[in-house]
């Protein structure tokens, strides 16, 4: 007996733009590296708040300081997202930073170091921060049907059973919400290299393949321009060779099983760019996990989904991240990091459809509250993706 | 009864060891997945988990085909039932 996507419902909070949560964060938003001590600053004396640090933000320009704006705003429109206090060193990118969460309709404040010092500004940014938790807790959840929820997949630390059967298991789950009209996502462009006319098959339409071919051609350019060698121990990587990958044609296969059997590819995004209607979405993206991660989180998706071989520990700030593998070393020797064991896939004691129901079971109690494993184990990487160097 | 290795599609040059601890001289038992039948193999090589398996005889410069796709070429000689990894097989992108 399947699980019945069309009657199945989730408990959230509903934003003022219509989007549904299944997080209730009250974030405390750096805008560049030095105000990330401002922000822990914040987090330290308001229980109930997260302050996410970073690494980046100053003296970019053109496309990479778009980038960086369209990440940490997006980060902070996330539905999972409740509140946010932004904290930047001058008020000029942190005014826009809040302008931007604003459109949300969530409550965002502003706040700058420069002439008022870090001690004044944590100061001034508690009491805001304060004021949004009584917020943020005083909200009511929701019910919504799960055609709402908005769910991302990439994988990592990934081995020869990724591409067996954890990888299979995603694209079962995203065939059938696929078919049920959520939106989804996938991206790795570089981890697609021996696949991408495989993928390029897929697309719903012409133009939408040539977009795509157009941001994977772009992708190897890049790594043509700038690799020294094959790109062993980078891609495939160190413990993708452990696990028994060979080459980046094997490891793109094994990937790209994550969007099932059915879906098509039904637009192209840049990276951190919302998507406009539902279906599987294709994201121009790195395939380092936290950075693929990170930019899913701020093009608004709510839970992600991460099959994993070898055992990528990885986790999100704001975006829950269901870790699943089928390797039974790993299962035995990392079992922590795991919320759902596919392992009995490769013994043919459960199949595909049983797989794929199994973690939509689970993508349904994260979505209800229950923490994944990284959430309990306190995984937050956030990571920002860069284009190229400082101005 | 245990499954040792499992193959994508039975036009596949290899096989993907899916327990710990195969080793040099163990018949093997392979699920074949998409055509969803099983062959018995032996190996020839210890091959540790995750890693291929070739289940037939492959040249040097031979083309390797798993999922029915090609994920690359061999840079040497490698028997049916030897260990295929990074020491024989290489890209042919990048």
């Amino acid at each position: 007996m399947g699980i019945n996507l069309r009657n199945a419902t989730f408990e959230g909070w509903r934003r003022d733009n219509g989007r549904m949560g299944v997080r209730n964060h009250v974030l405390i938003l750096p805008v560049d590296d030095i105000s990330n001590a401002a922000a822990e600053g914040v987090a330290r004396n308001i229980q109930g708040t997260l302050a996410i640090p970073h690494a980046y933000g100053r003296l970019q320009f053109g496309a990479d300081l778009d980038l960086h704006f369209r990440t940490i705003i997006g980060t902070g429109c996330n539905p999972n997202v409740a509140a946010v206090v932004v904290i930047g060193i001058e008020p000029g990118w942190t005014g826009k930073v809040a302008e931007g969460i604003a459109k949300t309709g969530k409550p965002v404040e502003a706040f700058s170091i420069e002439q008022n010092g870090d001690i004044n500004t944590i100061a001034a940014a508690s009491r805001a921060a304060y004021r949004m938790v009584k917020y943020a807790t005083g909200l009511k959840k929701t019910r919504a049907p799960i055609q709402e929820l908005w769910v991302s997949t990439k994988c990592g630390e990934s081995d020869t059973t990724s591409g067996l059967a954890s990888c299979p298991t995603v694209g079962n789950s995203f065939d059938k919400l696929w078919e049920n009209g959520n939106t989804l996502v996938f991206g790795e462009t570089s981890e697609i290299t021996g696949g991408e006319h495989l993928v390029a098959a897929r697309c719903r339409t012409p133009e939408i393949a040539e977009q795509f071919m157009k941001m994977f051609n772009r992708y190897q350019a890049v790594i043509e321009a700038n690799k020294t060698n094959d790109l062993s121990e980078s891609q495939p990587t160190k413990g993708n060779i452990e696990g028994g990958l060979t080459t980046i044609e094997e490891k793109a296969l094994g990937n790209i099983q994550k969007i099932g059997k059915k879906c098509t590819v039904d637009g192209v995004l840049d990276k951190a760019e919302e998507p406009t209607h539902p279906g599987l979405w294709f994201m121009d993206s790195s395939s380092a996990a936290a950075e693929m991660v990170t930019l899913c989180a701020a093009s608004g998706f709510a839970v992600h989904t991460f099959p994993t071989g070898q055992g990528n520990v990885i986790g999100n700030p704001i975006l829950p991240v269901i870790k699943l593998t089928a390797n039974p070393r790993t299962q035995r020797t990392m079992s922590e990091h795991i919320d759902v064991d596919v392992t009995g896939l490769l013994q043919k004691r459960m199949n595909l459809d049983e797989a794929g129901d199994a973690l939509l079971d689970c993508i349904i109690r994260t979505a209800d509250g229950q923490h994944t494993a990284a959430e309990i184990l306190g995984h937050r990487e956030f990571s920002l993706t860069r284009l190229y160097e400082s101005a | 009864m245990t499954v040792h290795f499992c193959v994508h599609d039975e036009g596949d040059s290899v096989g993907v060891v899916v327990v710990e601890g195969v080793k040099a001289g163990q018949t093997l038992n392979g699920w074949i997945m998409d055509q969803d039948r099983m062959i018995e193999f032996p190996a020839k090589s210890d091959i540790p988990i995750g890693h291929k398996v070739a289940i037939r005889d492959i040249k040097a410069g031979d083309t390797i085909i798993k999922y029915g796709v090609d994920i690359g070429r061999a840079v040497a000689d490698i028997g049916a039932g030897e260990h295929l990894h990074v020491h024989n097989v290489k890209t042919k992108r990048w």
